[in-house]
């Protein structure tokens, strides 16, 4: 037997299951605690850069929606900087969280998140990518948390070249992956879970 | 050693986390992605996570049975302290870590509006709490040890005791949610979503053992369970200078 390498494993997972907004948002679950619910809110104070709105939905194989689910997002401000102790590039927005987290609506299943456009942020390799906004889904039947990316329909010239769309083998699908602006003016990012619209996930 | 020094994230081991599609826990059949995942290496969108200072948390948010109590009033059942350590693949504790914590009453109810379980609510017990690990990733909170209580998915299907964790770590990929269960429950074995878990070893991954060492004698039980997060990788050659 050769040296053990030591290495622990990842915790596995485990579904978050039908009372996650108990632990994760329990005043939107109906229980007052805390003072409120964290991730609820994205700019403490004025922000810089294109204030914007991202709605969607999550849907099921059936195309039936979850209203069950928990949505998380987590993006750069908009000069492309991260809020977190990780950034070593310079002081991101102070009033910006750069994270979002919704349970959806108890009724209709859709997350609203007011925050604001990223700006772009390199690649490892010093490329820069089209701006994006990281995506997190769990919910019950979901036994390890979904992650995704959304990227903005209306950024056709930095999209063409982004080193991870530009990647996707199958072209047809990167739809899945933009937000659509609508005619009210915010965005609109709807997460298929499994189906002919199923949304890219990744494993990163 | 300072998390801006290392490298990307050791991807995730795909054949040790459960599958997607796992048809005897019946809601996962429509709620699995089928396509293959998009795999590439962690960039900044990754390797960074949003900061939850400990200013964040209240005196009693670690406490559950009394956050959501009466003044003077508790929680009923099992006294429990639940602790542990949180750390990543290669060992070194993490720090500053959120987690937050659920799960029924000593009945098995838990407090939701879709709850339909016959077991009466505690108006005593919430059934949250959070916390942020200290500089060595140990965290603690307490608790009643939760009832197991019966689910709709096969004709007598019952989870074992079990808390659900919620665990933010340093960097977005780290990002996990996941239960704890309780040494020696008879459930575990039976239960359609601990089936999910691939191996003996991953159950056992999930099982909190008794600790009597941090139990408090009169008062609590104490249960630990240690975390691991997902780890980065060391960097010594990617930070050479190009061309040695
Ligand atoms: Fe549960």
């Amino acid at each position: 037997m050769p040296q053990s390498l030591n290495y622990l494993r990842e915790s596995p997972s485990q579904t978050a299951g039908p009372y996650v907004h108990i632990g994760c948002t329990p005043n939107f679950a109906g229980i007052d605690i805390y003072g409120g619910d964290l991730g609820t809110v994205m700019k403490t104070g004025p922000v810089k850069g294109q204030e914007i709105t991202v709605k969607g939905a999550v849907f099921d194989g059936t195309g039936t929606v979850l209203r069950d689910a928990m949505v998380e997002i987590w993006q750069a401000d908009a000069a492309g900087l991260y809020p977190s102790a990780n950034e070593t590039r310079g002081a991101a927005d102070p009033n910006f969280t750069g994270w979002g987290r919704s349970a959806g609506d108890m009724d209709t299943g859709e997350f609203t998140f007011e925050t604001v456009k990223p700006g772009q942020v390199p690649w490892p390799d010093g490329r820069m990518q089209a701006p994006h906004i990281t995506v997190w889904i769990v919910a019950r039947g979901i036994n390890l948390g979904l992650q995704t990316r959304l990227y903005f329909e209306d950024a056709a010239e930095a999209n063409a070249v982004d080193p991870i769309l530009s990647r996707i083998e199958h072209q047809n699908r990167v739809p899945t992956l933009l937000a659509k602006l609508e005619k009210d003016g915010s965005y609109r990012f709807d997460i298929h879970l499994q189906g002919p619209h199923e949304t890219i996930f990744f494993d990163i | 050693m300072d998390d801006r020094k290392l490298g990307g994230y050791i991807p995730r081991d795909r054949a040790w986390q459960p599958d997607a599609l796992t048809p005897p826990y019946k809601t996962s059949v429509k709620r699995s992605p089928q396509a293959a995942l998009l795999s590439f290496p962690s960039s900044l969108s990754e390797e960074t996570s949003p900061v939850f200072g400990h200013a964040t948390i209240g005196a009693l948010d670690n406490d559950l049975i009394h956050n959501f109590a009466a003044p003077s009033q508790s929680a009923i059942g099992p006294r429990i302290i639940v602790h542990g350590q949180v750390l990543d693949e290669t060992g070194r504790p993490v720090p500053n870590a959120l987690i937050e914590v659920w799960q029924a009453n000593a009945g098995g109810r838990y407090r939701h509006a879709k709850e339909g379980y016959l077991a009466p609510l505690d108006p005593n017990f919430g059934g949250c709490g959070r916390m942020i690990t200290d500089e060595n990733g140990v965290y603690e909170f307490r608790t009643v040890q939760p009832g197991p209580y019966p689910w709709p998915n096969g004709m007598n299907d019952w989870r074992p005791a079990h808390i659900h964790f919620s665990i933010f770590g340093h960097g977005f990929a780290q990002r996990l949610i996941t239960q704890m269960y309780f040494e020696g429950d008879p459930l575990i074995q039976r239960c359609p979503i601990v089936g999910v878990l691939k191996s003996q070893e991953a159950v056992d991954a999930l099982t909190a053992p008794l600790d009597m060492n941090r139990t408090v004698p009169m008062d609590s039980l104490a249960y630990k369970f240690d975390i691991v997060l997902r780890g980065r990788r060391q960097t010594y050659f990617e930070n050479r200078v190009e061309g040695l």
